[in-house]
């Protein structure tokens, strides 16, 4: 043992030495570890933590105006936003509006600014489009005269607004709050408002699919954990294939079963049970089969993976020692199942609030969900900070839930199978 | 051993011809909504320009928007050599500098092509409507004016609407009686977005949304709706390949233009343009319309369209009467103000 040999020539003591040793052993084997799961590491952290890190920094970043046209940025800072600011800001305007459309950087300064007030675009647009010609001697009325509206104390204060970075803009129109010009922050007007809703309806209706998902997995799990094997596993075969099968694939398939004239509609009138078609698509009946029926897989493998560990001689000594059957499920099997009970709710209420494409498909117009509303300011309003903010909103409450989760059922209990 | 590296060689200098061959037969990547206009895209326009010079094209679909694009030239990694883009975005993306200049110089004698169809980073492909169609071996009436649409009286049962204000903001302008000339006068005060959104609570409960061009006659040969919003092009498709009984009800059509526009970043710009220009000239515009009922954008391209042709055509006289174009500029400046009372109308 060289270590042992070592510490006696260094005359230390033996047991702190084989410490050390092992200590270094120890320090070795967790840098091999790392070592080996590094290529992870660096693969999460570039494909997954730093694009959800860069658009949630979208949510405070406010670059447009600042960005392509920094003269006018200072100027507008230092100004008092009282009164209209005097001529030289309105020359900065004029070169950093010129400065920008060469650049090719005026569209994205006019959609910023047009998210703060309708109409800022084209106010913009046309602006930069009639001061191209000759150089008049004052910007100020030059300006003016092109457009009233640069007259209005307002204007320039949304200008200066939208030229601050980072600014709280997105996450407050997020939560559909604005800051108003006396600087407080106040609700927009009912008839704006969009997201507070959407926020609730998408917690509503991940919470509800949880609980169907619950009432009809823990009597499929049990079934499954207690029949003989070779059964079970047959049967187990009916949970594995929809889960296996694509989510595009079995929303469509409910499609064609609920759609007016679908297959459980034409039984209904077949059988004289129904005379109109029953709504069951396009309406939040449609949206909570289809997400039930995605995600009931999860519930059931996780439930059935802590089923199958749970010892029947609690149960039996339950009864034994008089316990009504019912009893002895309620009071020793249940309690025993709860790890699995809480993995399969958070898994399938975390599923669910990211759902996207079955709200889409079978809901109707009461039923979008956050993510559907992220989507179209990704893809179509191309206002990539608020789509940032909403998404920031969501990976937040998903980790409240989560630390909440953690407090009450503890993440280490839970078994995935 | 001096053989093998003779063959190696050789081989390599195989290799390095081939290479070059294959180069010289280039591909361009193109975007467009897919489905029946690709199919007619590619016989009217691509399969000529693959036989003329020899280039490839690979085909990509998208349901519009510019995320994308701007996305990818932000990464400065652009795939898309060509993109097939609705009017808003042609002119979002050409002020976001998204887009190429295009050169108007090369696309010759320019006189031919109705006003507005040529802007600084786009060329006009063809001319496409907004209408709405029935199954008329369902329907008895026959409906014939917007105003039907919006009567559930008349023609009870569900209406299929894409999911956005645009086109249905207008129809509910036009059937609550204004002049199809007034509609963008009337939209731009607030007192006439609450005049089209009472309009259009009047048949809310009727409405069923749709979200991609596909979804809309699909949902009228489900039985889904009674009548459907849908883009005429496809309602046509479906009554010429599957010999659906459906029919168009032009009345208060909205029209746009459909345009080409070279990403920034495009690899194959040059080749890119080269193709707009041929598709451009007016045989192959009028080509179009054989195979999809949208129109080409220019006079003497409408000229050689075949007469009876014309009558499925968003420009035929009979169907122009009361068209609308749609003002791109408009929804440029409201869409975010009108969108988010639309989705606080959707959930009310």
């Amino acid at each position: 043992m060289p270590a042992s040999v070592h510490a006696n020539t260094t005359g230390l003591p033996r047991e702190t030495a084989g410490r050390a040793s092992y200590n270094k052993a120890q320090r070795r084997a967790s840098v091999q570890a790392l070592l080996l799961a590094l290529p992870l590491i660096v693969f999460l952290l570039s494909t997954f933590i730093a694009p959800i890190a860069m658009l949630l920094a979208r949510s405070v970043q406010n670059h447009e105006v600042a960005g392509s046209m920094p003269a006018l940025t200072q100027a507008l800072n230092a100004w008092d936003g009282r009164d209209i600011p005097g001529e030289p800001t309105f020359a900065l305007l004029a070169s950093g509006l010129k400065q920008a459309q060469e650049s090719g950087q005026l569209g994205a300064v006019a959609r910023r600014l047009n998210f703060a007030q309708p109409e800022f675009r084209s106010l913009l647009m046309r602006t930069a489009r009639n001061i191209r010609g000759d150089v008049p001697k004052a910007w100020k009325p030059a300006l003016i005269g092109i457009d009233e509206r640069w007259n209005s104390p307002e204007v320039w204060r949304l200008l200066k607004r939208a030229a601050e970075s980072p600014t709280p803009d997105y996450l407050l129109a997020a939560m559909d709050a604005q800051v108003t010009p006396q600087g407080a922050i106040a609700s927009m007007p009912a008839n704006a408002s969009v997201y507070r809703e959407a926020f609730v309806r998408t917690i509503s209706i991940s919470a509800t699919v949880t609980l169907l998902c619950l009432v009809l997995g823990y009597p499929v799990a049990w079934l499954l954990a207690n029949l003989p094997a070779k059964t079970g596993n047959r049967l187990m075969l009916f949970v594995i294939v929809p889960f296996w099968t694509s989510l595009l694939v079995r929303t469509t398939a409910w499609y064609v079963l609920l759609q007016p004239g679908g297959v459980i509609n034409s039984v209904l009138s077949g059988l004289g049970l129904a005379t109109h078609p029953v709504p069951l698509i396009f309406n939040r009946t449609g949206v909570l089969i289809g997400m039930t029926h995605v995600l009931l897989p999860y519930m059931i493998l996780a439930i059935y993976s802590v089923m199958k560990s749970v010892s029947p001689v609690y149960v039996r000594a339950a009864k034994s020692l008089g316990a009504h059957p019912f009893t002895a499920f309620v009071r020793i099997y249940v309690p025993q199942t709860l790890p699995g009970i809480g993995a399969g709710c958070f898994l399938v209420f975390v599923l669910a609030l990211g759902y996207y494409i079955t709200p889409a498909l079978l809901g109707g117009a009461g039923d979008e969900m956050i993510s559907q509303l992220i989507a179209m300011q990704t893809n179509t309003q191309l206002n990539w900070g608020l789509a940032g903010a909403l998404s920031a909103y969501l990976v937040i409450f998903t980790a409240i839930f989560y630390f909440l989760f953690n407090r009450i059922v503890g993440i280490d209990r839970l078994r995935f199978g | 051993m001096r053989t093998r590296l003779k063959a190696q060689c050789a081989a390599l200098a195989l290799l390095a011809i081939a290479g070059v061959t294959t180069q010289a037969a280039e591909t361009l990547n193109v975007v467009t909504f897919g489905g029946a206009l690709e199919a007619a895209a590619k016989k009217a326009w691509m399969d000529p320009f693959t036989q003329s010079n020899g280039t490839q094209f690979s085909l990509e679909s998208y349901d519009g928007g510019l995320a994308k694009l701007s996305a990818m030239e932000q990464a400065k990694n652009t795939t898309w050599d060509l993109i097939d883009l609705e009017t808003n975005d042609a002119i979002t993306a050409c002020d976001e500098g998204l887009l190429r200049k295009f050169d108007k110089r090369s696309l010759g004698k320019t006189s031919d092509f109705i006003p507005g169809s040529i802007s600084d980073c786009a060329v006009a492909s063809m001319v496409w409507s907004t209408v709405y169609a029935y199954d008329s071996s369902k329907l008895k009436n026959a409906p014939t004016t917007v105003n039907d649409f919006f009567d559930v009286q008349k023609f009870p049962g569900k209406r299929g609407l894409r999911k956005s204000p645009k086109v249905a903001m207008e129809w509910a302008l036009i059937a609550d009686g204004v002049d199809p000339k007034d509609v963008y006068k009337v939209l731009g005060t607030p007192a006439g977005v609450d005049r089209a959104f009472k309009k259009l609570d009047t048949i809310k409960k009727n409405i069923v949304w749709w979200e991609s061009g596909a979804q809309a006659p699909q949902l009228l040969a489900d039985g889904a709706v009674v009548m459907v919003q849908a883009y005429n092009g496809r309602i046509d498709d479906a009554v010429k390949k599957d010999h659906k009984p459906f029919k168009a009800v032009w009345d208060a059509q909205v029209y746009d233009f459909e345009w080409w526009g070279i990403p920034s970043g495009a690899k194959h710009a040059d080749l890119a343009s080269k193709f707009i220009v041929s598709q451009a000239q007016p045989k192959a515009s009028s080509d179009l319309a054989k195979y999809i009922a949208y129109a080409p954008p220019r006079k003497d391209a409408v000229a050689l369209v075949d007469k009876q042709r014309l009558a499925d055509m968003p420009t035929a006289p009979d169907n122009f009467k009361r068209a609308v174009q749609i003002n791109a500029n408009f929804w440029a400046d409201n869409a975010d103000a009108i969108n988010k009372r639309f989705q606080v109308w959707l959930t009310q």
